[in-house]
């Protein structure tokens, strides 16, 4: 026995146990969504991204209103002109004023990003989970549908629609880009859920007896949403991106109704002359197609558990 | 293995039949016809003997079935409706021989450029040239097309007079549409290979590796290279098919008389046998890509090798 490191009993003393508070959590808890947004909240290129994104939307909900000037409205008098102090991105052939066209432009173009992009990925991933889940035949003759849908030639599709519903507007194109848009995301979410299919949590949900649908709802679903979440922010910009190739083969938003793709279009033939009317469309187009695709890897990052340092 | 390239091959002809009846039947349900387009005030005899010519008078299953038999029996798509005296087919094997030549160097030169840029953004994660890469990278892909094709002609071709601005057959020509085709396959494989080797690179069997002593560039060339590269060749598979087609925006904008061209103008002038030769054509170049691929995969790893 060592003398010096024996410490005498008295030293001590029960201080109790205290249940309840054994029990609590030293930390608050931190749920998938919350780890995820303070991990976006580090990015900070993503953040730029996502504050760019608020700034276009506001302007995109009053620009048109800030200018003074009517989107529509023609001026005489005021035609292919330079920005200026009156028209703050210069007017357009039919003497148009810009500032305000180019955001109601926006508006157009950022709903159809929007709404595609929503449409397309609920259905591709209903759809994409269905085959997942039967698998085998039902399988086989989904993704072969599949396959065929994104063979056919898209521009087919497209003017057969138009033609049909006679009509050029929001709603056709809306209907012309979604029809075979869902595709992409049925087979990325097929692919993920074919992985998840094998997993055990599925077997037991399967063991005790819950509905085909319910699994693929509560648990199959759930369990992809980081990819399909993802798969919209890269396709939102998609969607503007095929819009303006509409608008450029003559098939898009049609005039006095504007959209990027449109404006840029009929800027781009009077580019040599004019080349403010195809900087403003263009550099929106850019700046929206930047950010989503930054905020998108942002969100890849912050959602994937694997990525974690 | 060879059961099922079997079942594929038999897919993939089971697919091309359903898309060729698919886009023939859409095709005929496009209100309007070839003739009134091109002549709306021929007299009412003249435009039946037209119809009666191009086999246009009989119903819709009849002339698809005589297609499937003139295709089958003689290996013709018809006659261009639009350009009379030009065989489909010829149109089709001299024009996607022009778009091969751009489209081509613009995949190899994308590929070659984004695979490099992708390896350097990887192995610098979080670093300066990570940043500069996907800056890059991103960039190529925030510009529709034609808005960097106008760009380009601008500065190129009327600013420094370095360039011609469009027109077909000298080596000049080929530099700015490459160019503008490029950028979208270099922003692609650029973020694809980064994500690919960052994925890799977590794999147990690196760090395996690095345990016991591989040097960090063999480790890097022989065991994250190899199968960071894998994946790459599903993406080859549309791009590939696609360089035959042509790009219907550049070809344009440029003048390159590539296939591109047709896609677009075959279906607005209802040009039924161009519309239909083109969607086989386009079709059937997928779908073999999709198969080649499928078994190259299998091939090259072992993972996934079909029992």
């Amino acid at each position: 026995m060592k003398q010096g490191t024996t410490i005498p009993a008295d030293k001590f003393r029960i201080i109790g146990i205290n249940e309840q508070e054994s029990e609590a959590l030293a930390r608050k808890r931190i749920g998938y969504w919350q780890d995820a947004w303070r991990r976006f909240k580090q990015n900070k290129i993503a953040l730029a991204a996502a504050v760019i994104l608020v700034i276009l939307i506001f302007f995109i909900i009053f620009g048109p209103m800030m200018s003074g000037y009517d989107y529509e409205a023609m001026d005489q008098s005021a035609i292919n002109q330079f920005p200026s102090a009156a028209h703050w991105f210069g007017t357009d052939s039919l003497g148009r004023d810009l500032f305000a066209r180019v955001w109601q432009a926006g508006r157009i173009s950022i709903i159809i990003g929007l709404v595609a992009a929503l449409v397309s990925s609920l259905v591709g991933s209903l759809y994409g989970g269905i085959a997942a889940y039967f698998g085998g035949t039902v399988d086989d003759v989904m993704m072969r549908i599949v396959e065929i849908l994104l063979s056919i030639p898209y521009l087919l599709i497209v003017i057969l629609i138009s033609v049909f519903t006679d009509s050029k507007s929001l709603g056709t194109m809306l209907v012309a880009l979604t029809l075979t848009g869902w595709c992409g995301i049925a087979r990325i979410v097929r692919g993920q859920m074919l992985q998840l299919k094998q997993q055990e949590f599925v077997l037991a949900a399967n063991a005790l007896g819950v509905s085909p649908m319910k699994i693929i709802l509560r648990h199959m679903i759930p369990n992809t949403l980081s990819l399909i979440i993802v798969a919209i922010t890269f396709d939102i910009p998609g969607y503007i991106f095929s819009e303006a190739f509409l608008s450029y083969v003559g098939l898009g938003i049609q005039s006095p109704q504007t959209s990027w793709g449109a404006l840029a279009s009929a800027a781009q033939e009077k580019f040599m002359f004019y080349p403010y009317q195809l900087f403003f469309p263009a550099l929106m187009i850019a700046l929206t197609m930047l950010s989503f695709t930054l905020m998108g890897d942002g969100l890849r990052d912050a959602l994937d558990p694997k990525q974690r340092k | 293995m060879r059961k099922f390239i079997t079942k594929r091959i038999l897919y993939m002809v089971l697919t091309l039949f359903v898309i060729t009846a698919a886009t023939f039947f859409l095709m005929h349900s496009i209100p309007g016809d070839p003739l009134s387009y091109m002549a709306r005030n021929l007299p009412e005899q003249t435009r039946l003997n037209y119809y009666a010519k191009y086999g246009l008078d009989k119903p819709v299953t009849e002339q698809f079935v005589l297609f499937l038999k003139n295709f089958f029996t003689t290996g013709s798509l018809g006659e261009s409706l639009r350009y009379p005296g030009r065989e489909v087919t010829d149109t089709i094997l001299t024009n996607s021989s022009v778009s091969v030549v751009p489209g081509g160097l613009a995949l190899l030169i994308g590929l070659v450029i984004g695979v490099t840029l992708g390896i350097i953004a990887s192995l610098h994660k979080n670093k300066w040239p990570d940043y500069v890469v996907m800056f890059i990278a991103v960039l190529g892909i925030t510009m529709p097309v034609f808005v960097l094709a106008s760009l380009f002609q601008y500065f190129f071709s009327v600013k420094f007079q370095l360039l011609p601005t469009t027109g077909w057959g000298k080596p000049k020509n080929v530099v700015l549409p490459v160019a503008c085709m490029c950028f979208g396959t270099i922003a692609t494989y650029a973020r694809y290979v980064k994500s690919n080797m960052l994925d890799v690179m977590g794999q147990d069997y690196i760090l395996t590796a690095e345990a016991k002593g591989v040097s960090g560039f063999n480790v890097i060339r022989k065991h994250v290279l190899k199968n960071a590269f894998l994946p790459c060749i599903t993406l080859l598979g549309g791009q590939i098919s696609g360089i035959f087609t042509g790009s219907f925006v550049v070809e344009k904008i440029f003048g390159i008389p590539g296939l591109g061209f047709y896609f677009i103008s075959s279906i607005n002038d209802r040009d039924y046998t161009m519309i239909i030769g083109t969607t086989v054509f386009a079709a059937g170049l997928f779908v073999i890509a999709q198969l080649i691929i499928d078994i190259a995969y299998g091939l090259l790893d072992p993972r996934i090798r079909v029992r």
